[in-house]
């Protein structure tokens, strides 16, 4: 891991929710581009993720915010004529290498997508699939296991009686948690967001924002978002793009506050997008 | 008369013609099952469970015809099933639109709408004549090339309406390809997919030609299935042409078998597929 990396921050000098900490950059990426086919979606972006961090990616739909995200797990590689150029380092490994295990590298970077996606199986069983995978386990040490992903998730005390019923009967709100709670009982290192809340009501959100909260305490956190005020509120990072470019990276106070860009500034005072 | 009341009057007319139409397709369903059920039900009773196909004159049931039904129903869905799912399975998750899942689907489109007679030829041609005789395995063979298009089909369209966010989602958590198809699409798809098979063996269940001239049929009880074996379809056909009364009561009575088998058949297939758009 690197310790007391250059700084790619480009906005001023650090605010107090960045300052004093030793930020360890998790994933550098550099000069990334992204093609669908010919159309280049992302133009040569360089950006750092900070472990224990909450970097948010805000900007106007089509900007390339979940493309990027959709290539730190290279999710993308599921879908033929897709490809990224460039490097992405996690942990000194350039992961866009052709010889990377794609399995083990989901494995570390989970991924949260916009609608809630549960598996047709039991609650008990969303969360031990991704267990069951890279692990085997006695029946009581799963149960220890799902039950702590669930609690993590803030999820257990509304499912604790219900652990075999469909995932597909909880609530969207609850189902999004199910989802999260399944992505960290993996124990991966980062956490990908893609509008983890966009599709969720106020109440729901509002918890979903409490739990990035206290998970960044031990992951890497990305999100995307559209909503602005949930950047401000819940990221200590914020990166913002625009036409597949990146335009802005630094700390999320000093961005909201004191924008170098003057696109930054048109966009987060909601003069276009 | 304002345009209101013209679109009013269109609408009432147009709303007559489909209920007519609707009614005259109903009449000859109700027709066709008041027949059966009216003749079938006479002639059925506790001897056509325990007595073989007699000859004419003689007290007797279908008990024959009914075991082949079943055995080369189930042998042709055993062997159709697992090849079917297999290759809907090539055509839904892998074949991403290449040249040779394209070929594959025209080619399966082909075989779902070929004459059931033309592939009793083909398995009388390629089986029969090689052996030298009819028999069951052959029955089997030919029902199953018919089993093989349905479970195909089905089974892709029913892959390619799980949506891609779940094979993300289940990929996103480390899954290996085998595992996000296995544990996670097929269980998503699970109840299109079993609907699908239940429509195969509705409709093999029903078939004549091909089974004419593969299994034929057999007038004794026969377990061999190397030998000639009774089946339903070609037991009604005989014997609903014969001139015999006996013969012909059977031939309804197994016609009313086949039609209930189906009806149930379809009944399942049709509840399994709404729990499946409930969402379990």
């Amino acid at each position: 891991m690197q310790k007391n990396v250059r700084s790619y921050v480009t906005t001023g000098p650090m605010s107090a929710a960045a300052q004093g900490d030793d930020l360890v950059e998790k994933i550098s990426v550099r000069n990334v581009s992204f093609f669908y086919g010919q159309f280049e979606a992302l133009k040569s972006i360089s950006v750092p993720l900070y472990d224990r961090k909450v970097t948010a990616f805000i900007g106007p739909s089509g900007c390339g915010k979940s493309t990027l995200l959709r290539i730190l797990n290279r999710i993308y590689d599921l879908y033929p004529k897709q490809r990224a150029t460039g490097e992405v380092l996690l942990d000194g490994t350039n992961i866009l290498e052709p010889g990377i295990d794609l399995n083990l590298l989901r494995a570390k970077v989970g991924m949260v997508f916009q609608k809630p996606t549960p598996f047709p199986l039991t609650i008990y069983d969303n969360i031990a699939f991704g267990i069951r995978l890279y692990e085997r386990l006695q029946r009581d040490e799963m149960d220890a296991r799902v039950e702590q992903a669930l609690r993590r998730a803030a999820l257990w005390n509304e499912v604790k009686d219900k652990l075999n019923q469909s995932g597909l009967s909880l609530s969207g709100g609850q189902q999004q948690r199910l989802c999260i709670a399944r992505a960290i009982a993996v124990n991966p290192s980062v956490l990908l967001m893609d509008e983890p809340a966009s599709a969720l009501d106020p109440i729901s959100t509002s918890k979903i924002e409490e739990l990035i909260d206290e998970l960044k305490s031990e992951y890497c956190i990305c999100i995307v978002t559209h909503n602005m005020q949930q950047a401000a509120r819940a990221s200590d990072f914020t990166a913002f793009m625009y036409m597949g470019e990146l335009i802005e990276h630094g700390v999320t106070e000093d961005l909201f506050t004191t924008p170098k860009q003057k696109r930054t500034e048109e966009y987060i005072t909601g003069r276009f997008g | 008369m304002n345009l209101y009341a013209r679109c009013r009057l269109t609408s009432r007319i147009a709303l007559g013609f489909s209920m007519a139409a609707a009614a005259f397709g109903l009449f000859w369903l109700v027709a066709i099952l008041w027949t059966l059920f009216y003749n079938g039900l006479t002639a059925l009773g506790a001897d056509i469970f325990t007595l073989s196909t007699p000859p004419p004159g003689i007290a007797g049931g279908l008990l024959n015809a009914i075991y082949g039904s079943f055995i080369m129903t189930l042998l042709a869905t055993l062997i159709g099933t697992p090849i079917g799912i297999m290759a809907g399975t090539y055509l839904a998750e892998y074949s991403r639109g290449n040249a040779l899942g394209q070929t594959i689907r025209f080619i399966n489109d082909i075989l779902l709408s070929a004459p059931s007679i033309i592939i009793g030829l083909f398995i009388y041609g390629v089986m029969v004549v090689p052996m030298g005789h009819f028999s069951a395995w052959a029955g089997a063979m030919a029902l199953s090339v018919i089993v093989i298009p349905v479970v195909v089909r089905t089974t892709e369209d029913m892959l390619n309406l799980v949506p891609a966010s779940l094979r993300e989602a289940a990929a996103a958590l480390g899954a290996p390809r085998w595992k996000v198809i296995v544990l996670i699409a097929y269980r998503a798809a699970r109840s299109g997919m079993i609907t699908g098979v239940l429509l195969a063996v509705a409709r093999i269940s029903g078939e004549t030609a091909p089974l004419l001239f593969t299994s034929l049929s057999n007038q004794f009880w026969s377990t061999d299935m190397n030998a000639p074996m009774a089946n339903l379809p070609v037991v009604i056909f005989r014997f609903a042409l014969s001139p015999y009364q006996d013969w012909q009561d059977l031939a309804w009575a197994g016609a009313l078998l086949i039609t209930v088998t189906i009806l149930i058949i379809n009944i399942t297939a049709r509840l399994l597929a709404g729990l499946g758009s409930k969402g379990r």
